[in-house]
């Protein structure tokens, strides 16, 4: 456990080098009780995968109290399980169709496209992060048979709902954007809906598990191809 | 309905509010004005609420009508504005009628103008906020830049005090801009002797410079590490990547990164860094938090000290 400053306004607490769900677990729960302990005083949070950015208010409070706060936060951390987080599960339509990557990974992988898709749906995901864009969640860590690097030319294109693999994180885009993960499949579920209450179906610290559904209930469920 | 039309969009004019706080979980940046002190000003020459929405022209370019009688206050970077051809003055309240046109030039000095108008732009808020974030395609008016047609909703105002800021008190962009920084994040990962370099070094702005991230070339400088577990990425924050050249992470950056950081510039100097064109020089002085603090509530007592001068209507 590390304590950084970050800006002016700003302290990063860093719980581990590497991430597991133990960790992302703990910087759920100090989040929560640094919001508590800040109140007013908290303008911003950013939780990560084995980290917690604080940004607080300078002109009501200072960083000693800022300090302070997490401190207390961090002695008060329990023995948590990995099962913390609400799960949810994401539909997702795995086809060469709705995933131009599929084949050539499965290739890699000298595995089947069949056993691609019983890997991906076999594991519970963390979401460990969310950035890069509004609503995009990193999620880990995927099985290492079907991990593949990024692409070495980026997509211009990325449409919403593409469900992608790079390294060992996988991800539904919340948008049609660029992008150099490898597709598999499509996501019916808007990950980011400005006009939905929440605006995301996922928070940092949920688990997340994919279940294949056919073309009809992709389509059905308001998927577009 | 009582507005402004845009004639021409210019290069970049945005809505922006102070910006949007609060939303990074969901991997909203801030957006907001990046020079926050001219933004402030053009409210406050205006009795604005200081969190009013107003436009931000990077550049120039812009051509608005007005459709209705009301108060506008321009600040920052000097556009050569005109209004029905007539040049006017800045950090000022004028008065506008309906029919009138306000024309920007291009910025002779700064980069980056304010325009106010009394009671601010009526913007519905997306997320707490009217900021535009491009990127995002959130804020403003559909997300986007001000395009030509736009109808800027505002109140009809016929009564305002007219006020100026003293002339001291205006900044002169041309200046020399030295950045103080607050080490933190990775800054241990920076030696000594690399540290060294980077505060005694020049920077020269290049011409990647966005909304996002100002780019800047000089001196390269190396972090004992390559890269970091992505971590949250806060106003300011230095960051290194392999070449050694060093990005100043703006309003608009993304909430999370893997670069290491060395530290980050307090605001009221990000806010001077936005107003150099592509080209100009900086250099970075070290602070420490305590004196940033003092920095940032002096600077309060003493922009609420200035008295504005009052000019009959």
């Amino acid at each position: 456990m590390k304590i950084e400053i970050a800006g002016e306004n700003s302290i990063i607490v860093y719980f581990a080098d590497q991430t597991s769900p133990q960790v992302s677990a703990q910087v759920q729960q100090c989040m929560h009780s640094v919001e508590a302990l800040l109140g007013e005083h908290l303008i911003d949070m950013v939780p990560s995968y084995a980290s917690l950015l604080v940004i607080y208010n300078p002109f009501t409070t200072d960083h000693y109290f800022v300090r302070r706060c997490i401190d207390k936060s961090l002695s008060e951390l329990q023995a948590l399980t990995q099962k913390e987080g609400n799960l949810i599960e994401l539909p997702a339509y795995y086809s060469t169709e709705s995933g131009p990557d599929l084949a050539p990974l499965a290739a890699n992988a000298k595995l089947s496209i069949e056993e691609v898709i019983e890997i991906h749906t076999q594991m519970e995901y963390r979401v460990y992060a969310i950035g890069f864009a509004p609503g995009f969640a990193y999620l880990g860590e995927v099985d290492p048979r079907i991990a593949a690097p990024r692409l070495s030319t980026p997509r211009l294109k990325v449409p919403r709902g593409a469900v992608a693999i790079a390294d060992r994180q996988t991800a539904v885009y919340p948008a049609q954007s660029p992008g150099g993960w490898n597709l598999i499949g499509l996501c019916p579920t808007r990950m980011f809906n400005p006009q939905a209450q929440p605006s995301m179906p996922v928070q940092v610290g949920d688990r997340v598990k994919f279940v294949a559904i056919e073309r009809a209930q992709f389509l059905d469920l308001g998927g577009e191809l | 309905m009582s507005a402004f039309k845009v004639i021409q969009p210019g290069l970049l004019t945005l809505i922006q509010d102070r910006g949007r706080f609060g939303q990074h979980r969901l991997g909203l940046t801030n957006g907001g004005p990046l020079d926050s002190h001219a933004f402030d000003w053009a409210n406050r020459l205006c009795s604005n609420d200081a969190n009013a929405s107003a436009l931000e022209i990077s550049i120039g370019g812009l051509v608005l009508e007005a459709q209705t009688d009301t108060y506008i206050a321009i600040t920052g970077a000097d556009m050569k504005v005109t209004i029905n051809n007539s040049a006017i003055e800045l950090w000022r309240t004028i008065k506008v009628t309906s029919g009138d046109k306000i024309n920007f030039g291009f910025a002779t000095s700064g980069a980056r103008a304010y325009l106010s108008v009394a009671g601010g732009f009526n913007i519905p808020e997306s997320f707490t906020s009217t900021a535009t974030v491009t990127r995002e395609a959130i804020g403003g008016i559909n997300g986007g830049k001000l395009q030509a047609q736009d109808l800027l909703p505002c109140a009809q105002t016929l009564q305002r005090t007219i006020f100026s800021l003293p002339e001291p008190e205006i900044p002169d962009y041309n200046l020399p801009v030295t950045l103080r920084v607050i080490l933190g994040y990775q800054q241990a990962t920076f030696d000594a002797v690399q540290q060294r370099l980077f505060f005694s070094s020049r920077y020269q702005l290049s011409d990647k410079v966005d909304r996002m991230g100002f780019r800047l070339q000089g001196q390269s400088i190396q972090s004992s590490i390559e890269g970091i577990l992505s971590e949250g990425i806060c106003h300011g924050a230095i960051q290194i990547p392999a070449d050694g050249q060093p990005i100043i992470l703006m309003n608009d950056r993304q909430t999370i990164g893997g670069y290491p950081k060395i530290g980050s510039v307090i605001a009221q100097d990000t806010a001077k860094l936005s107003q150099l064109m592509p080209g100009a020089y900086v250099n970075f002085e070290q602070i420490s938090l305590e004196h940033a603090h003092n920095i940032n509530h002096l600077k309060t007592v003493r922009d609420q000290s200035i008295t504005l001068i009052e000019h009959s209507a």
